[in-house]
């Protein structure tokens, strides 16, 4: 076959106020028909605009420079803004990352899907609603006739990026440009995704360029990998001899970000045995409270957890699972509803205003975004001087001294104390909200997300910031993330939630292997593998067939995990709320199945677990 | 004019996001002229009219430009640059004052109703709706035929008028900002509400508020006006801009610079206002890194 896609020394400027910066310096790939090409690098290695690129299109105050870009007989460079217009979403098509911000939300799926289409004059309104449909049924929506007549709202995050992966093929275009498509939506929605996009790539014969920071979902998808940095190739190859033999030292450290928990430890005898926070019979939630002061929306069931001084909780769960305002709840941002708190043997106060200032200063909050955890007017050293000023008094000399102190503590240069947070960089950023919290000289530190908006290789850093200061500190961790793989790197024990419920909790050892608590297998098998044809291997179908279930009973505490539940059992599961049972390895779990039986179904059949979920 | 609540927002949210940065900064050049010299007129005006400001001084009415009288003379045969000097004062003193006081009392009571409990911040914010519901112009007449024309009530009504809208603009920012992540961190810092509100949230809103505060003046230079053109606001022999439109109406069909010189000063004070603050608003927007 011939070379379909030939891009040759490409190079894309910005102009700043500070002149032009080269930001793709001059890159060269080639790409067959039927061939996917990932691109794979950190924010700002300049995959996103080289896969604008082959669109012929530069993003604002971006100019494409120099160089070729040929699709087919197109000459994107050469093309005049209108002839541009006309191969967009006809020749050339792109899948964005963000599927709920490129749908208008005032218009029914289907419109939308066909409206490109109907306007580079492909077809019919008929035929391609009738494509439209076969492509649904292609990426396994359910109700592929029915759907499309759903507004965006009425979909989930999963569904909906499919149905934009079938706006982007159903002009049967030459390339597709996937620009990190998964990467919003949690691991057990992302595997049926991948699963969907990859069939309908296969079977059409598409010719894609996959654009993702994550190599191991890059494992599944591509034939051929470019890695790039600082809008330079720095290793090219196929995907089989690059996973083996990374040439590049650069490809190695992504590598080894990508699962923190391969090279990292939490550290080992800094819990102790001292209990530091206690959370007992925890229930929480938003909107307005009924006559038993219970809220309309329940996010949080009867949580029970433990902290003990120096220990590292983590919490993991998808979204929605309540692990978010777990956090919320300690720190004092949401007043629970039933149940209470202890902190260090001292009851702690429900809402911000029943705590003590010692209470304030011993547990601190960091949280996932540091774009918006940090006040943007204020500097550095304003930032971390105010729990400096508030708790200890400090001020002049010894508050300088301190601020310095702080940045010395999380790796940050001393000299960053007087700029503002928009001139850092997004670790920089994550590091500095660290340091505040650290500022306060806290027993508890609550985490939410820290890592999960950062790259991969950038992310590691903070895990290992982490623990090192852990190690050298003694201070406990509440962890919360949707990553088991961070979470291993760096937690004791892990609680696993699911919709608000504690479904399991055991030490970090019994996350290791089987038995787990059903949702907890679901999420651990959900995470790619750095291996090719691991989507294959785990799972053939997406449409697992779910053992079949009578009406549910109006019974409180019923399990939340039913309607995914692979082993559920009619009659049992429906019927009775599930005990918590402990199971072989020393963990929790809410489930009507004893170890033996969790275990069996755990080892026979992988496939069916991965493939429970449409 | 009639409904300003409803025209400010989107004007508001126009004026902040700025245009580019080079054409905003000879535009705010000029707008920073055009604020200082009426600033100055305002300041100094009545020490550099030639001409007492009631006395007559021509035979001519509606003159026009003459080296005698340069900007002509009025309907009495007043001397117009005179009046005109004079007469900003009150405008632009009157109407800064007003514009100051409303979105002070505005931003202060959003922020207020934004960090306080939810009680407060429904009756508050029900209080202002109230005042929402009255036209500005309707309220003027009203306050102004119940208890006489006064310098201080004139500054009262306007304020009373245009406080709701600064109120309902700066909440919303106030609302937003106060769900963000570093409002949080404070909070949950034990930081106390004052704090909360005066740094960490009003820093942040600061530029739409300077921009709704010229946009504000504006209307406020424009209520006067209107207030006096209708013989309501600042009585004779004192004049405001509006007044000198109005006693002039005649000269209208000849054309004379009676009429058209204080319609242009008012004109001129408005946009060079907002240009001006809009400058500010892009500028403090850089700092911050293109917040």
């Amino acid at each position: 076959m011939s070379e379909l896609i030939r891009v040759d020394n490409l190079r894309v400027v910005a102009s700043g106020e500070r002149g032009d910066v080269e930001i793709v310096k001059g890159v060269s790939f080639a790409l067959e028909k039927g061939e996917v090409l990932a691109l794979i690098g950190e924010s700002g290695s300049g995959k996103t605009t080289i896969a604008l690129a082959l669109l012929g299109y530069a993003r604002r105050g971006c100019r494409l420079a120099g160089g070729v870009v040929q699709i087919g007989e197109h000459d994107m460079l050469a093309l005049s803004e209108s002839e541009l217009q006309g191969l967009r979403g006809n020749r050339v098509s792109y899948i964005a990352q963000s599927a709920a911000a490129a749908f208008n939300p005032a218009k029914r799926l289907i419109d939308q899907v066909v409206e490109g289409a109907l306007i580079h004059g492909l077809g019919s309104r008929a035929t391609l609603e009738a494509k439209a449909m076969e492509l649904f049924r292609d990426l396994a929506l359910p109700n592929p006739e029915r759907i499309g007549r759903r507004y965006p709202h009425q979909v989930s995050g999963g569904q909906l990026q499919r149905v934009m992966a079938a706006m982007a093929l159903i002009s049967d275009p030459l390339l597709v440009v996937l620009d990190e498509p998964t990467t919003a939506l949690d691991v057990t929605t992302q595997i049926d995704v991948l699963r969907a996009f990859k069939r309908v790539v296969r079977e059409r014969g598409a010719t894609a360029v996959y654009v993702s920071h994550d190599l191991a979902v890059v494992a599944q998808m591509a034939d051929q990998i470019v890695v790039l940095n600082g809008g330079q190739i720095f290793e090219q190859s196929a995907t089989a001899p690059l996973l083996k033999g990374p040439a590049h030292a650069y490809t190695r450290s992504l590598l080894a970000a990508a699962r923190p928990d391969t090279t990292l430890r939490p550290p080992c005898g800094v819990a102790q045995d001292t209990l530091l926070l206690t959370i007992q019979g925890l229930t929480a939630g938003y909107g307005n409270k009924d006559a038993r002061g219970m809220p309309t929306i329940r996010v949080l069931e009867d949580i029970d957890l433990t902290v003990r001084r120096g220990q590292a909780i983590g919490v993991i769960g998808e979204s929605g699972s309540g692990k978010s305002t777990l956090a919320r709840v300690v720190a004092g941002l949401l007043t629970p509803a039933v149940g209470g708190l202890t902190f260090d043997g001292q009851p702690l106060g429900g809402s911000l205003s029943e705590r003590t200032d010692e209470q304030f200063r011993r547990i601190q909050m960091v949280f996932q975004n540091a774009d918006t955890a940090l006040n943007p007017m204020h500097s550095i050293s304003t930032i971390l001087g105010r729990p400096l000023k508030m708790y200890f008094g400090l001020k002049g000399a010894a508050l300088r001294e301190r601020i310095g102190e702080l940045l010395d503590l999380v790796r940050l240069p001393r000299d960053l104390a007087e700029r503002r947070p928009g001139e850092l960089s997004g670790g920089q950023k994550q590091r500095v909200n660290l340091a505040r919290a650290l500022a306060a000289k806290p027993d508890l530190i609550l985490c939410d997300e820290v890592t999960s908006a950062l790259d991969t290789v950038v992310g590691a850093a903070i895990l290992e910031l982490l623990r090192d200061l852990r190690q050298q500190l003694g201070v406990s961790y509440l962890f919360i993330s949707h990553d088991i793989s961070t979470v291993r790197a760096l937690c004791d024990d892990i609680v696993v939630m699911y919709s608000g419920y504690k479904v399991q909790a055991g030490a970090r050892q019994a996350f290791a292997q089987a038995p787990f608590h059903p949702y907890t297998d679901l999420l651990i098998h959900s995470v790619p593998e750095m291996r090719q044809g691991w989507l294959e291997s785990c799972g053939a179908t997406t449409c697992g067939s779910l053992p079949a279930l009578g009406p549910r009973a109006d019974v409180p505490g019923l399990c939340t995990f039913l309607e995914r539940c692979p082993v559920r059992v009619d009659g049992v599961c429906n019927r009775t709320a599930p005990p918590r049972r402990i199971i072989d390895g020393g963990s929790e779990v809410l489930c009507h199945h004893d170890s033996g039986e969790l275990l069996k179904t755990q080892q026979d059949s992988n496939s069916m677990i991965v493939g429970a979920y449409a | 004019m009639n409904n300003p609540i409803v025209k400010s927002p989107t004007a508001a949210v126009a004026l902040a996001l700025g245009k580019d940065a080079h054409g905003s900064s000879w535009l705010g050049l000029i707008g920073a002229v055009m604020c200082a010299v009426w600033l100055l007129v305002a300041i100094f005006g009545p020490w550099l009219a030639p001409h007492p400001v009631g006395e007559v001084v021509s035979d001519n009415i509606f003159d026009s430009f003459s080296a005698a009288y340069p900007l002509g003379t009025d309907y009495l045969g007043r001397d117009m640059l005179s009046r005109i000097l004079v007469g900003a004062r009150l405008t632009v003193g009157l109407a800064l004052v007003a514009a100051v006081l409303a979105s002070g009392l505005g931003t202060s009571c959003a922020l207020l109703s934004v960090v306080s409990p939810k009680w407060l911040d429904e009756l508050i914010s029900r209080l202002m709706d109230a005042f929402i519901s009255i036209p500005s112009k309707m309220l003027a007449l009203i306050m102004v035929s119940a208890f006489g024309s006064s310098v201080t009530l004139l500054v009262c009504t306007a304020v009373l008028s245009y406080t709701p809208g600064a109120f309902r603009i700066a909440r919303s920012m106030a609302v937003n900002i106060e769900a963000l992540e570093y409002v949080q961190v404070a909070r949950t810092r034990g930081e106390r509400r004052l704090y909360v509100a005066c740094v960490e949230i009003l820093p942040n809103m600061l530029n739409p508020v300077l921009a709704d505060l010229g946009l504000r003046f504006g209307f406020i230079v424009l209520l006067l006006s209107g207030m006096s053109f209708l013989g309501l606001g600042v009585q004779p022999p004192d004049a405001d801009l509006g007044s000198l439109v109005r006693e002039n109406i005649g000269g209208l069909n000849q054309g004379a610079p009676a009429i058209v010189i204080p319609a242009l000063a008012i004109g001129t004070l408005t946009i060079g206002v907002n240009l001006f603050i809009d400058r500010l608003s892009s500028r403090r927007n850089r700092r911050s890194g293109g917040h």
